[in-house]
């Protein structure tokens, strides 16, 4: 059975659509409570400049935001304002832990710091650094923009329960560092030469 | 300079018994020491205060001397005050043991005491007794230890895990 498909017409699927939207306008939430929030600053100025990447729209409100970017250190008494600036943020939203102390605690292993916020949330990606560099925090967006693209799903089912995201992780293509084949940006099908 | 005067001063008014007087032999201008009973530390504050010129309460701390070695007392009080009209500085001190870690609050004297009482009633557990409002300054609300006692171990007693995990399902 033959098809045949309209000239300028491309064919996709809705979630590889709606992935491509979002992961190219990452609005970040600046949770900058320590030294990483000054190369956060860093990476939203002039001369890292995270707009190349869609994610320069830094909004001080989280029901504004998708991203949120943990940087530095949390302590005991600014953890339940993190977990409700978490909630108060629309899905689908993601969350970078930059820099050692929002990832482990650091340094600070004493009682009131607490040792990892991903003991208490859900983390996408870690940043290891004290503080990172403006380039690692945009390696980690790229890469959270690639996670996005493969896992993504217009109604956000990959969020729905910790074993279909394992189920999603199984399915992944591990990356060898070598010439890794991506699908094209568009899968275009088209009448005209195929 | 008239740091003699106040010395004598204290003499005159509390006698030579009952408080002992140190001081730092290199610096001995900014490191004077008197230490007080306890139960008297609010009437030689407030002397301090009104006959002496001492108008300036700089801060309000406390040491913990559990495990210090040739070590007394439990807690030392520190006061430390300064004259801004003649620059004298005096650091009051005084010694606390458990079960009565009870002193009189020096709020009436100096307004600037409130907060600092309440640092150390947070930290240390010492009660201010006539303090208008001795609640924790700097722990969360339900934390009921004093973190800054040798005793509290460095890493706590597990209170910066007692927090409910958020999931993504419940995000």
């Amino acid at each position: 059975m033959e098809l045949t498909v309209p000239e300028n017409v491309a064919i996709t699927k809705l979630d590889w659509c709606a992935n491509w939207c979002r992961k190219n306008s990452l609005w970040p939430m600046p949770f900058a409570t320590a030294c990483c929030g000054i190369e956060l600053m860093a990476t939203g100025a002039s001369k890292h400049d995270v707009a190349r990447f869609g994610a320069e729209v830094f909004r001080f409100s989280p029901r504004q935001c998708d991203l949120m970017i943990v940087a530095g250190r949390v302590v005991m008494k600014m953890l339940p304002v993190l977990q409700r600036i978490w909630l108060q943020m629309p899905e689908p939203k993601w969350c970078i832990s930059m820099g050692a102390c929002a990832s482990t605690g650091g340094v600070f292993d004493t009682y009131c710091v607490v040792q990892g916020i991903d003991r208490f949330l859900p983390v996408d990606m870690y940043v290891p650094g004290c503080p990172p560099r403006p380039e690692q925090l945009i390696q980690a967006i790229i890469d959270l923009q690639d996670k996005i693209q493969r896992e993504g799903t217009l109604n956000g089912r990959e969020f729905l329960t910790p074993q279909r995201q394992q189920e999603k992780r199984a399915l992944q293509i591990i990356p060898t560092g070598e010439v890794v084949s991506r699908p094209s940006p568009l899968p275009i099908l088209t009448n005209s030469h195929a | 300079m008239d740091s003699p005067s106040t010395l004598d001063q204290l003499k005159q008014r509390f006698g030579e018994r009952a408080w002992s007087y140190s001081e730092n032999p290199q610096s001995p201008q900014s490191n004077r020491r008197i230490v007080v009973p306890a139960e008297q530390v609010f009437s030689y504050l407030e002397f301090l205060k009104e006959e002496c010129g001492f108008d300036l309460l700089v801060d309000v701390t406390c040491v913990d001397y559990l495990y210090y070695r040739g070590a007394k007392d439990r807690f030392g009080l520190v006061y430390c005050l300064a004259n801004t009209t003649t620059s004298e500085r005096l650091i009051v001190r005084c010694f606390l043991n458990e079960p009565d870690l009870t002193v009189n609050s020096a709020v009436p004297l100096w307004e600037g005491a409130n907060w600092l009482e309440r640092e150390v009633f947070d930290m240390f557990g010492i009660v201010f007794d006539g303090h208008p409002d001795l609640r924790k300054i700097l722990m969360p609300e339900e934390f009921d230890a004093h973190p800054l006692r040798k005793d509290y171990p460095l890493r706590g007693r597990g209170e910066r895990h007692n927090f409910q995990r958020i999931t993504r399902a419940e995000g």
